[in-house]
């Protein structure tokens, strides 16, 4: 391939946009927006008291625009649809009940809904715009005391264990993207693993935006008891608009005395267009807390879609022994930008933590890995791994790797690795030379380069991440 | 099932070969020697289709098809195998996972069955044997922290699994010690047949030994200078190649075709 050719103007499959009657309220944001939410989601008072409280903060603080990699314009928070669900009945008796159109809707994204398509071995939190539509298998979980259910439902029947848990990890007033999120959130999902118990299946949600004019501020809250294990994925997609739209989300895990807690995601939000118009602007705070003894959060992401990616699934490691992951795969494209990579905050002793970033950056876009490793006084014995490498494909795009490292006491060890690499001529015609063509050889490439992070999804996700950076990378030669 | 014609080829803007002339007929096995920058590396990239090399003149027809107009993946789906002087690391990429789509992407081109992951390591254990490879190399990453020596074995392992009707091995017997090379020879050897034919490039006549060739080209100048049986090998191993690329450029060059 001629370097100066990359990859091409591909087809986005996920693009189209489902023509439904939905709830939309009056575009912009004031307190009576917050009630309106809380009104329609029928909340109690605890719950329009967080949102608020939230929101107060919110009011006082500024977006953060001084990042010194990205770049966009301004974003009217007045210009935004904060609520805006698909009409439908209240109360589904059963998933056959969901309308055919949402049914069809998650269907052609892959992923069916009604019980006799159902995913084997995935139970599913469907949600289109603000609310959840439908969760597959949860009487199946509800049998091994796993709750899995939208937030909606978990407010309503589980009101201790959110109040307990929900903002405990991230606060209300850990940034400006976290703060916004608390206040007007809409809906997401709830993960509670009982102690002892390893979840049978694995839990997913899948987060569809639809609306163009809407942002995505949706909530995951995962709670793991002593012993208990889940793995979790999570998948996105959004239509093909011109706009920019906001998609700020929070995640938090907790996990006690020896829990694990694994977090997949493949992220394909809309990326723009070639030129960079459109797209999400996914600007997202995942946390995990291990909370206790020997328990272990791992995080696996393959960042692939949105105009602009901001996150940095992190993790505090509280408990002693305990076990912090990140492994990451992030390929921006044309005028995609990202900003991606974790924090590892080392408080109880013999904590260990290890981050694997691969970043791949072609077209004309920016792909910069950033990454705290903290590690507190008491923390004897910490040791972190660090490897962050880069692929630039063509000559027009950028990486960068920012690492943080802060170490407080002397009986700690942190390492850490760097290296950008390019896509070498010879290497595309050595596989070449083997009958294999070059777009083929360079997806071959390009998935021998995150192996190491595959390797840790989930065997289905795998073969869907793989397909995904082929399909991106289709046209990518000349 | 090779003809070339007056071929010229430059990269960078230098021409590296100058009017060269070759015929190769099913079942042969032809040798090209010549000093070091000579240009056989050149000739066994133009043929696989390096995008790098420019071909400025001449022709090259493979089984009556203008080979120039294939591209190299088509090329090598068509039987068309170069063995690399220097092997290329694929990291992350096993081995075993690169010989199979390798593999399948031939099979589709011919329209036969693809092999899943546990058929194709049926295959893969037996083609192995040619070369006396171990196993353990079928899981490791392509070429990544082999030994030279380990890399020329894998080339011909590859050729063992692809079955070309053109190989071109450029100095496949570089790095190797006296037991690989009888090996890998050996490997060459079981591979050649009457439907196919090799072309071993090399400016040592040692590995001539182990792969006999039918004839001995020599390549000099930009230009085949002198051509002869396996004879002319030894000719070259005890006089160099001094006085053939003077006597060509003094014009009196270029010998009676062998054959
Ligand atoms: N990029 C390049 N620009 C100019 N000359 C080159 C380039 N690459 C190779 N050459 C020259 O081409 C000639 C032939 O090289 P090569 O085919 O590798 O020779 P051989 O394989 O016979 O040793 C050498 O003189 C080499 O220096
Ligand atoms: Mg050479």
């Amino acid at each position: 391939m001629s370097t100066a050719e990359f990859l091409g103007n591909k087809e986005y499959k996920y693009g189209f946009v489902t023509d439904i009657e939905s709830d939309v309220i009056p575009r912009g944001l004031t307190e009576d927006t917050i009630h309106v939410i809380s009104q329609k989601k029928n909340e109690p008072a605890w719950m329009l008291e967080f949102r608020l409280k939230a929101y107060r903060h919110w009011l006082t603080m500024t977006e953060p625009k001084h990042w010194p990699n990205l770049k966009y314009p301004t974003i009217d928070y007045q210009d935004i649809i904060y609520y805006s669900a698909p009409k439908q009945k209240p109360t589904l008796a059963s998933l056959d009940e969901v309308d055919p159109e949402l049914l069809k809707t998650f269907e052609k994204l892959g992923i069916p809904l009604t019980e006799q398509k159902q995913l084997a071995g995935v139970a599913v939190d469907a949600v289109f715009d603000s609310v959840s539509v439908a969760t597959t298998y949860k009487e199946k979980l509800k049998k091994h005391g796993v709750i899995f259910c939208s937030f909606t439902e978990a407010i309503k029947d589980y009101p201790e264990l959110i109040q307990k848990y929900l903002g405990s990890v991230v606060p209300t007033n850990d940034n400006f993207f976290a703060a916004l999120n608390s206040a007007v959130f809409s809906d997401g999902s709830f993960c509670f693993i009982p102690k002892g118990v390893r979840c049978p299946m694995e839990l997913s949600t899948y987060f569809r935006i639809n609306n163009s004019e809407s942002g995505q501020f949706e909530r995951t809250l995962i709670v793991a008891e002593e012993g208990s294990h889940v793995s979790y994925l999570e998948g996105c997609t959004a239509p093909k608009f011109d706009k920019n739209q906001l998609h700020a989300a929070v995640v938090e895990l907790i996990a006690l005395d020896d829990a694990q807690i694994k977090y997949s995601t493949v992220q394909n939000w809309y990326a723009g267009d070639e030129e960079g118009r459109g797209g999400i602007y996914n600007f997202v705070t995942k946390r995990g807390k291990c909370a206790g003894r020997n328990s272990k959060i791992s995080w696996t992401q393959v960042e692939t879609g949105s105009a602009i990616t901001w996150k940095y699934p992190s993790c505090i490691l509280q408990g002693d022994n305990s076990i912090g992951e990140f492994y990451s795969v992030a390929l921006t494209n044309h005028a995609q930008q990202a900003d991606t990579g974790t924090k590892m905050i080392h408080l109880g002793k013999n904590t260990r933590s290890t981050i694997i970033s691969k970043g791949i950056a072609a077209g004309r876009s920016n792909n910069s890995y950033r990454g705290l490793v903290k590690v507190m006084p008491k923390a004897e014995n910490a040791r972190n791994y660090t490897q962050c490498d880069s692929m630039l494909i063509g000559s027009s795009s950028g990486a960068n790797t920012f690492p943080y490292i802060e170490v407080m006491n002397d009986s700690s060890s942190v390492e850490h690795e760097a290296s950008t690499s390019k896509i070498s001529e010879e290497q595309l015609f050595y596989l070449q030379q083997r009958g294999i063509s070059s777009e083929d050889a360079v997806s071959l490439i390009i998935n021998g380069f995150c192996k190491d992070v595959f390797l840790q999804l989930p065997m289905e996700f795998a073969v869907e991440a793989t397909r995904l950076l082929g399909l991106k990378l289709e046209g990518s030669v000349g | 099932m090779l003809e070339i014609r007056n071929l010229h080829a430059a990269i960078d803007g230098n021409e590296i070969l100058k009017g060269l002339d070759l015929t190769i007929k099913k079942g042969e096995v032809h040798a090209i020697m010549g000093p070091n920058g000579s240009g056989k590396s050149t000739l066994a990239k133009v043929l696989a289709g390096h995008p790098d090399y420019e071909v400025t003149a001449g022709e090259v027809l493979y089984e009556g098809r203008n080979l120039l107009d294939m591209a190299p993946d088509e090329r090598a789906r068509e039987g068309v195998f170069m063995a690399f002087q220097y092997p290329i690391e694929i990291p992350g990429v096993s081995n075993a996972q690169f010989l199979r789509l390798a593999y399948n992407e031939k099979q589709k081109h011919f329209g036969r069955d693809e092999l899943d992951p546990l058929e194709f390591k049926d295959l893969l254990k037996e083609r192995a044997k040619v070369v006396e490879m171990d196993a353990s190399f079928m899981t490791r990453s392509v070429n990544e922290g082999f030994s030279g020596g380990e890399k020329k074995r894998n080339e011909i392992l590859q050729m063992a699994v692809l079955e070309p009707k053109l190989a071109v091995l450029d100095e496949t017997d570089s790095g190797l010690d006296i037991d690989a090379l009888r090996v890998v020879a050996g490997g060459v050897n079981q591979l050649q047949g009457p439907e196919n034919a090799i072309i071993v490039v090399t400016h040592y006549q040692r590995l001539l030994n182990y792969i006999v060739p039918d004839f001995v080209h020599v390549l000099a100048n930009g230009r085949i200078v002198r051509e002869g049986g396996k004879e002319l090998a030894l000719e070259l191993e005890e006089k160099g190649y001094d006085w053939i690329v003077k006597a060509d450029l003094q014009g009196s060059g270029a010998a009676a075709p062998a054959n």
